[in-house]
C-alpha cells in the first residue's frame, strides 16, 4: 500500500497552523474542477471517491468510526474499511450495495477545490450519467483492469462526448488484482484508444490505478514503476480547464430578471454565458433585434467596468428598449441566431416514452417555448452506436429529432454554447422533467433570419389608424356561408370608417398558395401561410377577415398563438353538413360523393368544430345580414 | 484572461438560482434560521436583486428555545435588508408546552418539521429557500438544487427530477411546491472564508467567548436563559466556548475554543478532527435519519 499520509501535503496542515491568513489567501485563490467519474457497477467508483476524500483528508474522526462501524456491518470489503459507504448516502442504495443516483462530494487540494458527481454505472441509469456530465469540466472513466473495455466503457465514453466533455481521464482501476501488470494496462489503452478514434474522441489521459489501495492517487505508485506520466490527483489539480475559453467567446447575456426598484432604474440581470461586457459596449436585443449602449455594470459592491462568462450580473441600458425574461442580450456585431425548427438529439428520461406531435414545454437558458418532436429520424444504440429506426423514446433511450417550436428561440448550436444549445423538455402535464437536449442546427428558412427592428412600430400603425388590430378568423364547413357573412361585414367595417381586408380562401390559392393541394399537409401550410399574412397585415394596423374551411383545431391555434392576445377572433359559421351540402353553391359535395374529389372536408376528411369560438353563428337560425350585425356589435369597434 | 476563483463561481450560481426561483414561482419565501448559512444566503440574495431589496419576505419558524442572541441578529439583518420578516411558532406545540428538556425528538417534528409545514400552507407559499448544503449530510449530497414536494411536504428521493446544465425545473401543480437550496454547492470552509471576505454580520456565539456552561449527555450546553432546568447539584460553570452551528440552545452543543476571530474560527475549524453535524442531537437517533426526516418534510 501507498503511504497514504503523502496526502497530508493536500490539507497543508503546517500553514494553517502556523498562519491561517496565509493559507486563507492561498485558498481564495484557488479555481474549481467539477469531474464526475462513470464506470460499470463494480469497477470502484464510490470506492474511489472515498478514496479521494480520505487521502485529502476530508473525512473526519466521527465520519470515519461511523464507517468503520458501517463497514463491519453492511460493507462489502470484509474487515477493511469499504470507502464507497462513505458516498452511498440513501438507505436504499445501502441496502442493494449500488450508487442509484448522482451524488455531489467536495474536496480541497493546495491548488483547486473539486466537486465529484458520482454517477451510477447501471445500465438503466443513463439519465443520471447526463445529468452528472452536464456540469462537468472533465469525466474520469474507469475500467477493471481484469475485464478490460466494456459495453458500458463504451456508453460512458459515448455519453461524455456527447455532453460536450473535452477532458477525459482513462483510469484503469484494480491494478493490484492484475499483480501491476504492465502489458495487460497496455493492451486496455489501445484497445480503448481504437474506440476512441471511433467515436471522434481526439485526446485522454490515461493512467493505471488502485482506488482500493491507493496507486497513483495522490503520488506515482512504487508498484508501478513503469508508469511515467501523473498520478491522479496530481492530473486533476493541474488540467486546463475549459470555463475560461467561453470568455473569449461572443458576448451573450440570456436575460433572468428586469430590475424595476423606481422608474428611474431599470436593469437587466442574468449571468453572463459567453465573452466580455463594459460600460459603452453595443448590444443587441433578440429576438427583436433593437440595439442599444450598455450603460452600467451594477453591483451591491459597486459598478464593474468589466463583466466575464461565469458572472452573475445586473446591465443597464441606454435606451429603453422592450427587454424582457427569455430576451437574450449579445454583442450587437455578432448576435446569436433565431429560428424556430431544429435538428437535436434527445436523452430520454421519463418512464413515459416520447409521443412525437405532442406539446411539451421546452426550457432553452431562460427561454420558455412550446415545442413539438417529430417521430424520431433515428435511435442510438449506445452500446454498438449503431442508428436504429424509432417511433418514439424510451426512458434512457437517445434519439435524433426534429424540434418545432411555437415562438422563435434564440440559440447557438450546443457545441458552441451549452447555455444556449442546451435545453430540457418538461410534460405538460405530470410538469416532470422528460428529456435533455442538445440542439445541433435551424432547419429550413428561419436560420440567419434576423428580425430587423423597425421605428415604425405595430402600436404606430395601429393608432394612426385609431383601430385595435384584429383577425376576425371564419371557420367551417365549405359552403356554410363564411365567405358571404365576411363580405358583409366587411362592408360595415368600412363604412365605419375601419381599415380592413378579407383574405378569401379561394382567391389566395390562385396565387400565394397556387402551389398546395388538399392533402393534410397541404392544409397545414395553407393556414399557417394565410396566418403569417394575416399577422403581418395586423402589425400594419389592419383589421382582417379570413374566410377559410381551416378543418383542423391545431392550426387554428397555431394562428391564435401567433398573434397578441386578444387579437384572434374565432367565428364558427355553424352549418349542419346535411344542409350546406343541400345547399352546395359550387358543386363540389356532388363532386366529392361521387369520388372525383378527394380530401373533401365533411366527406372523407375531418372538421373539427372549434370548442369555445369568440362568436359563434348558427346559420340556420339566422340570415347572412342578422349574422354580419352581430359579428360587428360583439367586436364593440 | 479573468479566472474567476471558485468562491466567485459559487457566488455567481448561487445569485442565478436565487433569480430563477423568482422569475418561474408565484410565492417564494426564504427561510430564515439565523445560521451562518442563512447569512451567506441572504447575503447573496441581496446581491441577486440589488439595487432592489429581495422580492420576497423572511420566514423564521422559531422554536422559542433558540439563543437569545439570534433573537437579535434576527431583527437587525431584517431592518438591514428592508425585508419583510414572518416568524411562525406552531401555535399546538405552543399550548402544549413542547420543549427539547422534556419532549426530545418531538420538540424538533412540532415545532420545526410541523411548524415548517404549517407556516408554508398558512402563506400559500411555493417555494421556500433553504440554506442546506451537499457537504453537511449523506443524503443531502444527493438532493437537487430544486427539490420538489408533494402536497403534504414528502420528498420522494427516489423519484427526483434531473437536474441538468443551469436549467431548473420549476413546474408544479396547485398546491405542490419546490424547496430550493441556493447554496447546495458550497462546503463549510466556503461559507466561513466568504462570511470572512464580505464582512457578513453573524451571530457573536460563533466566537469564542466565556459563557455559562453544563455538560450533559456528551453535549457542551450553554445556559442561556432561566428556562434551563438545572438538575441537581448541576451547576453552571463558565468555559470559553463557541458554536460550529446553532439551533435550539438546549440541543446544540457548544465546543471549548479560544477562537475570537474569523481566521481563528475557520483554523480551528480545519484542524478539528469532527465534522459540524456532530454538535447536533438530531442527525445521530440512526443511521439514516436526515433522510428520514427530510422524507417528512424537515428542511
Amino acid at each position: 500500500m501507498n503511504d497514504t499520509t503523502s496526502g497530508s501535503s493536500y490539507k497543508a496542515h503546517d500553514l494553517i497552523a502556523e498562519n491561517i491568513d496565509a493559507y486563507l489567501e492561498q485558498h481564495q485563490h484557488k479555481s474549481l474542477l467539477r469531474f464526475i467519474t462513470c464506470g460499470s457497477v463494480d469497477d470502484g467508483k464510490s470506492t474511489l471517491i472515498g478514496r479521494l476524500l480520505y487521502d485529502s483528508k476530508m473525512i473526519f474522526e466521527d465520519q470515519l468510526a461511523a464507517l468503520e462501524a458501517d463497514s463491519k456491518r453492511v460493507g462489502t470489503q470484509g474487515q477493511q474499511i469499504d470507502f464507497a459507504l462513505l458516498v452511498d448516502g440513501l438507505a436504499a442504495e445501502r441496502e442493494q450495495g449500488i450508487t442509484i443516483d448522482v451524488a455531489y462530494r467536495f474536496f480541497a487540494t493546495d491548488r483547486r477545490k473539486f466537486i465529484v458527481a458520482d454517477t451510477p454505472g447501471h445500465e438503466q441509469y443513463t439519465r443520471n450519467m447526463v445529468t452528472g456530465a452536464s456540469t462537468a469540466d472533465l469525466a474520469v472513466i474507469l475500467i477493471d483492469a481484469r475485464k478490460g473495455v466494456l459495453t458500458q466503457t463504451r456508453r460512458h465514453s459515448y455519453l461524455a462526448q456527447l455532453i460536450g466533455i473535452r477532458n477525459l481521464v482513462l483510469a484503469v482501476n484494480k491494478m493490484d488484482l492484475v499483480g501491476y501488470d504492465e502489458q495487460r494496462y497496455k493492451a486496455i489503452v489501445a484497445d480503448y484508444r481504437a474506440f476512441a478514434d471511433s467515436i471522434g474522441i481526439a485526446a485522454f489521459t490515461a493512467m493505471p490505478i488502485s482506488g482500493f489501495m491507493g496507486d497513483n492517487i495522490t503520488t506515482p505508485s512504487s508498484n508501478m514503476p513503469w508508469y511515467t506520466g501523473p498520478a491522479l490527483l496530481p492530473h486533476l489539480e493541474n488540467v486546463a480547464l475549459d470555463v475560461t475559453a467561453a470568455q473569449d467567446q461572443p458576448f451573450r447575456l440570456p436575460v433572468q430578471w428586469v430590475s424595476r426598484p423606481n422608474l428611474d432604474f431599470r436593469g437587466f440581470a442574468g449571468l453572463v454565458s459567453s465573452g466580455r461586457i463594459r460600460p459603452g459596449d453595443a448590444v443587441r436585443v433578440l429576438p427583436s433585434g433593437k440595439v442599444s449602449t450598455v450603460t452600467r455594470v451594477v453591483t451591491l459592491d459597486g459598478d464593474l467596468e468589466e463583466a466575464v462568462a461565469g458572472q452573475s450580473i445586473t446591465l443597464t441600458l441606454a435606451d429603453e428598449v422592450d427587454c424582457s425574461r427569455g430576451d437574450v442580450l449579445a454583442a450587437a456585431d455578432n448576435p446569436p441566431q433565431v429560428a424556430d425548427q431544429f435538428e437535436a438529439t434527445l436523452v430520454w428520461m421519463s418512464d413515459e416514452p416520447l409521443v412525437p406531435g405532442r406539446s411539451y414545454w421546452l426550457k432553452l437558458g431562460t427561454q420558455n417555448v412550446s415545442a413539438q418532436i417529430q417521430t424520431p429520424k433515428y435511435q442510438i444504440n449506445v452500446n454498438t452506436l449503431e442508428h436504429l429506426a424509432a417511433k418514439t423514446l424510451d426512458l434512457n433511450a437517445i434519439g435524433v429529432v426534429t424540434v418545432t417550436t411555437d415562438k422563435p428561440l434564440v440559440f447557438e448550436p450546443y457545441a458552441a454554447s451549452h447555455d444556449l444549445g442546451g435545453f430540457i423538455l418538461i410534460d405538460k402535464f405530470s410538469n416532470g422533467t422528460v428529456a435533455a437536449g442538445m440542439l445541433h442546427f435551424a432547419l429550413r428558412r428561419s436560420q440567419n433570419v434576423h428580425w430587423q427592428a423597425l421605428d415604425i412600430t405595430r402600436e404606430a400603425h395601429a393608432a394612426q389608424k385609431q383601430q385595435q388590430p384584429r383577425v376576425l378568423w371564419f371557420t367551417g364547413l365549405s359552403g356554410a356561408g363564411k365567405s358571404t357573412i365576411a363580405n358583409l361585414v366587411e362592408k360595415k367595417l368600412h363604412a365605419l370608417g375601419k381599415h380592413t381586408f378579407l383574405l378569401d380562401g379561394d382567391n389566395v390559392r390562385h396565387g400565394l398558395n397556387k402551389d398546395l393541394g388538399f392533402t393534410d399537409a397541404d392544409r397545414i401550410e395553407n393556414i399557417r401561410r394565410v396566418g403569417e399574412v394575416a399577422k403581418l397585415m395586423t402589425d400594419a394596423g389592419l383589421i382582417v377577415l379570413t374566410a377559410f374551411i381551416s378543418p383542423f383545431r391545431a392550426e387554428r391555434d397555431m394562428v391564435r398563438a401567433m398573434l397578441p392576445a386578444g387579437e384572434f377572433i374565432e367565428i364558427h359559421i355553424d352549418t349542419a353538413l346535411a344542409e350546406a351540402e343541400r345547399r352546395d353553391v359550387k358543386g363540389l359535395y356532388k363532386k366529392a360523393r361521387a369520388g372525383e374529389l378527394k380530401n373533401f372536408t365533411g366527406i372523407d376528411s375531418p372538421y373539427e368544430a372549434p370548442e369555445q369560438p369568440e362568436i359563434r353563428i348558427d346559420t340556420g337560425a339566422m340570415l347572412a345580414e342578422d349574422a354580419a350585425e352581430e359579428i360587428v356589435r360583439a367586436l364593440l369597434l | 484572461m479573468t479566472v474567476l476563483t471558485h468562491l466567485q463561481r459559487l457566488e455567481a450560481e448561487s445569485i442565478h438560482i436565487l433569480r430563477e426561483v423568482v422569475s418561474e414561482t408565484e410565492r417564494p419565501v426564504m427561510l430564515y434560521s439565523v445560521g451562518k448559512d442563512s447569512a451567506v444566503m441572504l447575503h447573496l440574495a441581496r446581491k441577486a436583486f440589488y439595487p432592489a431589496p429581495p422580492p420576497f419576505p423572511l420566514l423564521h419558524v422559531d422554536t422559542t428555545w433558540k439563543f437569545q442572541a439570534m433573537y437579535e441578529l434576527r431583527t437587525r439583518m431584517a431592518k438591514e435588508s428592508g425585508m419583510e420578516l414572518l416568524v411562525y411558532q406552531n401555535p399546538e406545540a405552543k399550548a402544549r408546552g413542547i420543549n427539547p428538556f422534556d419532549h426530545g425528538a418531538l420538540h424538533t417534528d412540532m415545532w420545526k418539521t410541523e411548524g415548517l409545514k404549517q407556516a408554508l400552507d398558512l402563506y400559500g407559499f411555493d417555494a421556500a429557500f433553504g440554506g442546506a448544503r451537499r457537504d453537511e449530510e449523506k443524503s443531502r449530497a444527493k438532493e437537487r438544487i430544486f427539490s420538489f414536494r408533494s402536497m403534504n411536504h414528502r420528498w420522494d428521493p427516489k423519484n427526483q427530477r434531473p437536474e441538468l446544465w443551469r436549467l431548473y425545473n420549476a413546474r408544479k401543480a396547485k398546491g405542490e411546491s419546490i424547496r430550493v437550496f441556493p447554496i447546495s454547492n458550497w462546503t463549510e470552509l466556503d461559507i466561513w472564508q466568504y462570511i470572512h471576505l464580505e464582512n457578513i454580520p453573524i451571530v457573536p456565539l460563533y466566537f469564542s467567548a466565556p459563557r455559562p456552561t453544563v455538560t450533559r449527555d456528551g453535549l457542551l450546553l450553554m445556559v442561556d436563559d432561566a428556562r434551563f432546568p438545572l438538575r441537581a447539584g448541576e451547576v453552571p460553570v463558565e468555559r470559553s466556548i463557541r458554536f460550529r452551528t446553532l439551533g435550539c440552545y438546549p440541543l446544540t452543543g457548544a465546543i471549548e475554543s479560544t477562537a475570537t476571530t474569523l481566521p481563528e474560527v475557520i483554523q480551528e475549524m480545519l484542524l478539528t478532527t469532527t465534522s459540524e453535524r456532530q454538535g447536533r442531537a438530531i442527525d445521530h437517533d440512526q443511521t439514516a435519519s436526515m433522510e428520514k426526516k427530510k422524507q417528512e418534510g424537515y428542511f
